[in-house]
């Protein structure tokens, strides 16, 4: 039954391929029907090839198809790697990306290229199965492409509007910085192993010199923050939510970001024979982008915004997990974050499909009346993500903080400052979207004008370089509060709950949001059935955190309590208005530390010039060298040309030149006896 | 001092001014009248060699014959005008030519100074003697007529066939008429046959 | 074989006019002045071929100038042929003026 892997990424390649060719024949909604039955069966395979998993040694069935790269010493094959750790990825890419495909029936409806995006998602799914099944670095950076190049695709699905082109541009032009270390990575790899494949490498890894292993572990540090958006290449998600939330929820919230974490997890062995700095690097990356993203999320009022920063955050807590050892807890909480996530873009997607298309988060309110379905999925999702026990999250985020601990005090203590603004500036999206007074509608201009005398100081005189998201008319408004108000008269808005289509998938990924705590529950170690299963990948090179019983439900207990007071802090400013929110929601946040800004500060200046001296190098020196060799030719043969002057004479000097020539040489071969 | 050195000194003279003159003359009949010298001086040198038909082959056929010829043609053509020998359009032709002139005398003399005595190898008479018992013309003629007999025939024929092509040559072409234009390849009757626009653009 | 100075000298003189001719025929341009210089390269090659037939005592060297001087006549008649169909199309005609017929 293991053998029936091959189906799992041809599902969605097959669905890609007629969509491609029959996609605007077959039309809506026919093509996302199609698209969603690909990928649910893809899902149902994994389900049977997990059963037949379960007999192989060491869980681990790897199978090689046909050599695609036979060059003498490279051989690079087409096979799949199915071990523990490709198979539970397999699983949830593609469990959840069956319900993705679901929702985008409902939220695409009417879209005049439906049948193109679901094209686009199919082309997705299989390239990030090829990215987790291959089983070598070859196959993994095809499928790192492929992801990357369809994230550029959907991004930019809405490309009429160059805002979206843009952010399409920059996701894949980020993203690139990633993969050149990647690529790196895999040339020193195969220098140094002579095979890129995954096994290989893995097996012979702990015998590798401390600077070979230091220099791979870096590139794929490089790659894989450039894949999952941490600090410094985080820039690129917030704008990414130019793309519809579908993708959004799908790529980047529950696969296409986690693959750089995959990727770290996959080379641990390379990580534990590189230098001791290295993982620290990773955590401290990992801590300093969760708590700066955390603190960005704080004060945006997109509703997709605050989700995209609290991506990256979330991003950074798997980040500090793999830096501080704790591979299994970086796992655990992708598969939990997954399920969480995905459920809450979704449910935002929903509020945005009711809202009709309005994405800002202060025309909102009181929106679980009216949509009830949407807000208990939300709900379910928020608590997760906030880390309240008994939810999914507040496990995965727990063992994180543990291993946190274990490496230092320090990371435990940002980790811990880090969930509470993650409680924080969720309970504050929660409150603002669906409790409250609804600010939608002509009843609510008090309300609005309130709110509006805090943009217009929230908002900055910085601009919007991070706001790409579409109809946000207000923050663009700099004018005194007054004429504010009077523009958002005219938001009368009838919010209404979405079709099945699109509330089915968010509770059921609320569920799972709920209950996926399950998976690797602390208390004993029977219980801890993740770091069982994934202990083939990982087992060497996980710390052993040995936790006496006291201490972890002192964690567990302190983590509760920072939730908690994160969540009381957002009610008492938002609901009970006992604070002025103007004191946290700081224009330095809402403008990203100003990170953004300073890229591009940074590209139009002195990094343009740098560009600009490298356009010319080539210009002078590599197109010269190229052209000069062609003007040499041309020069010689135009001075070889006069030899054909067409005067007969002067051939017949040139005859008997040759025959000069040869008497002489004859003369030379000649002797006298 | 033998006789023959002071003829061959006074021929070789001869000879060597009489090409000089061919070359450097302006008037080509200056040149004409110079080769006539030097065939004269060939002819001397033959019968210095003791090569008396060839001797008298070579003033009757060459002088008597060929630079005739030539000096009709150049009063037929009426090219008797002085050349042009002031301007030559090829760089460094004559520097060249003279070099290559210079180059070829000077192999040949490389070979025989430092040939010296030995400078010619060969077989002695391997096909008959010079003069052995036999005058000059009977041992020609004997040679011609047997060892070379094919080569002679086949010369003979060679002369045949020069003559044909200098009658054919020289012939002045029947009125030429002009070449008709060819037969129009359109629809439209007598258009000419040249690229039109659409044609052109195909 | 020993050649004695005289004969050495006929070829030494031969050279001398072959070059005289092969320069002649390399820098001249009137086509008739040219033919001469033909003769003259011609004649320098008689003038070896003879001493070549004293040197070796052998009479062919005499037999080979015999045919060269036949087909320096037949050359000579066609050539000036040419150059009477050539002048009377375009008279005034020189070497030069192939160059018109390049490409």
């Amino acid at each position: 039954m293991v053998e029936l892997i091959w189906l799992v990424p041809a599902l969605p390649l097959v669905g890609f391929t007629i969509l491609w060719f029959f996609g605007k024949r077959i039309g809506e909604p026919l093509a996302g029907w199609l698209g969603t039955a690909v990928v649910a069966l893809s899902f149902l395979t994994t389900l049977v090839v997990f059963a037949g998993l379960w007999n192989e040694p060491d869980h681990t069935f790897q199978v090689d198809y046909f050599t695609w790269i036979p060059a003498g010493d490279f051989q690079v094959e087409i096979g799949f790697l199915l071990d523990p750790l490709s198979m539970a990825m397999i699983m949830f890419v593609t469990g959840i990306g069956s319900l993705i495909h679901l929702y985008s029936i409902g939220y695409m409806h009417g879209d005049s290229r439906f049948p193109r995006f679901f094209t686009y998602l199919n082309l997705f799914v299989f390239s990030m199965l090829m990215l987790v099944l291959g089983d070598n670095m070859v196959l993994t950076f095809l499928g790192w492409e492929g992801v990357g190049a369809c994230s550029y695709l959907l991004i930019s699905f809405w490309f009429e509007k160059e805002a979206n082109a843009s952010a399409g541009k920059k996701a894949f032009v980020t993203n690139r910085v990633g993969d050149w270390g990647f690529m790196v990575a895999m040339f020193a790899a195969f220098f140094t192993f002579g095979s890129l494949n995954w096994s290989t490498i893995t097996s012979q890894a702990p015998g590798l010199a401390e600077t070979t292993a230091t220099l791979i572990a870096v590139m794929l540090l490089i790659g894989a923050v450039g894949k999952s958006a941490q600090l410094p290449l985080f820039i690129w998600l917030p704008d990414a939510m130019a793309g519809p939330t579908p993708v959004s929820a799908l790529i980047h919230a529950a696969t296409m970001v986690t693959a750089g974490v995959y990727l770290l997890v996959r080379a641990n062995p390379i990580l534990a024979a590189s230098a001791e700095w290295v993982p620290w690097a990773i955590a401290i990356i990992g801590a300093a982008t969760l708590f700066i993203a955390a603190t960005i999320a704080v004060a945006q009022t997109d509703i997709k915004k605050v989700l995209a920063y609290s991506t990256v955050s979330q991003l950074g807590y798997m980040f500090l997990a793999v830096g501080s050892g704790g591979y299994t807890a970086a796992i655990f909480h992708m598969i939990t974050h997954a399920f969480f996530k995905a459920c809450l873009f979704l449910g935002s997607g929903s509020v945005i499909h009711g809202m009709h298309d309005d994405q800002d988060m202060r025309h909102m309110g009181a929106l679980r009346k009216v949509m009830p379905f949407t807000a208990f999925g939300f709900i379910i999702g928020w608590l997760a993500i906030s880390g309240v026990p008994p939810f999914s999250g507040f496990w995965s985020k727990d063992e994180i903080l543990s291993y946190a601990l274990h490496k230092s005090p320090v990371l435990y203590v940002i980790g811990l400052a880090g969930a509470l603004i993650t409680a924080f500036y969720m309970s504050r999206q929660v409150f603002m979207v669906f409790f409250g007074k609804a600010r939608w509608g002509a009843s609510a201009d008090a309300e609005l004008a309130n709110l509006d005398a805090h943009d217009t100081s929230a908002a900055g005189s910085a601009g919007d370089a991070n706001d790409l998201g579409e109809a946000t008319v207000a923050a663009d408004a700099d004018a005194g509060p007054v004429a504010v108000a009077t523009e958002h008269h005219g938001h009368d808005v009838q919010p209404h709950e979405s079709p099945w289509t699109m509330t089915l998938p968010i509770l059921v990924l609320a569920f799972f949001a709920l209950v996926a705590g399950v998976l690797n529950l602390p208390f004993t170690e029977n219980l801890e059935f993740l770091n069982k299963w994934l202990e083939p990948v990982v087992g060497e090179n996980q710390a052993h955190l040995g936790l006496s019983t006291a201490k972890l439900l002192a964690e567990m207990a302190i983590s509760t309590v920072v939730a908690l007071t994160g969540i009381a802090l957002a009610y008492a400013i938002y609901m009970k208005k006992k604070f002025d929110a103007r004191k946290v929601e700081l224009p330095f946040f809402y403008n990203g530390w100003y990170i953004d800004h300073g890229v591009t500060v940074f590209m139009g200046g002195p990094g343009r010039r740098l560009f600009e001296l490298i356009a010319l190098f080539d210009r002078v020196v590599i197109d010269g060298a190229v052209n000069g060799v062609g003007r040499l030719s041309r020069g010689g043969a135009a001075r070889l040309r006069t030899v054909q002057n067409g005067y007969v004479r002067w051939y017949a000097l040139m005859v008997g030149l040759g025959t000069i020539l040869i008497i002489a040489f004859i003369l030379t071969q000649v002797s006298f006896s | 001092m033998s006789v023959e050195v002071v003829v061959f000194a006074v021929c070789a003279v001869v000879v060597l001014l009489g090409g000089l003159g061919v070359v450097l003359s302006r008037n080509p009949v200056h040149s004409a009248l110079s080769l006539v010298a030097t065939l004269f001086g060939v002819a001397v040198l033959f019968l210095n060699m003791d090569a008396q038909l060839l001797a008298a082959v070579q003033v009757i056929v060459y002088t008597g014959a060929i630079v005739v010829l030539i000096l009709f043609v150049m009063m037929l053509l009426g090219v008797d005008r002085d050349d042009d020998l002031d301007t030559e359009p090829l760089v460094g032709q004559r520097i060249f030519a003279v070099l290559i002139g210079v180059g070829m005398v000077g192999a040949v003399l490389a070979v025989l100074i430092i040939g010296g005595r030995d400078a010619v190898t060969g077989a002695q008479s391997v096909t008959g003697e010079l003069a052995g018992g036999y005058d000059n013309v009977y041992e020609l003629g004997r040679q011609l007529f047997t060892t070379y007999v094919f080569p002679l025939e086949v010369t003979a024929g060679l002369l045949t066939i020069a003559v044909v092509g200098a009658v054919v040559l020289s012939r002045r072409p029947k009125d030429v008429q002009p070449i008709p234009e060819p037969e129009s390849m359109t629809d439209q009757g007598d258009e000419p046959l040249t690229l039109t626009h659409e044609e052109a653009g195909h | 074989m020993e050649a004695s100075n005289l004969d050495v000298a006929y070829l030494a003189l031969a050279a001398i006019l072959f070059a005289i001719g092969g320069v002649g025929l390399l820098v001249r341009r009137n086509p008739l002045v040219m033919i001469m210089c033909v003769e003259l390269m011609l004649n320098a090659v008689n003038v070896t071929f003879v001493a070549f037939g004293k040197m070796l005592n052998d009479i062919s060297g005499q037999v080979i100038v015999f045919f060269v001087l036949v087909v320096a006549a037949a050359e000579v008649v066609v050539g000036l042929g040419l150059v009477v169909a050539m002048s009377r199309r375009r008279p005034g005609a020189n070497a030069d003026d192939l160059r018109l017929l390049r490409g």
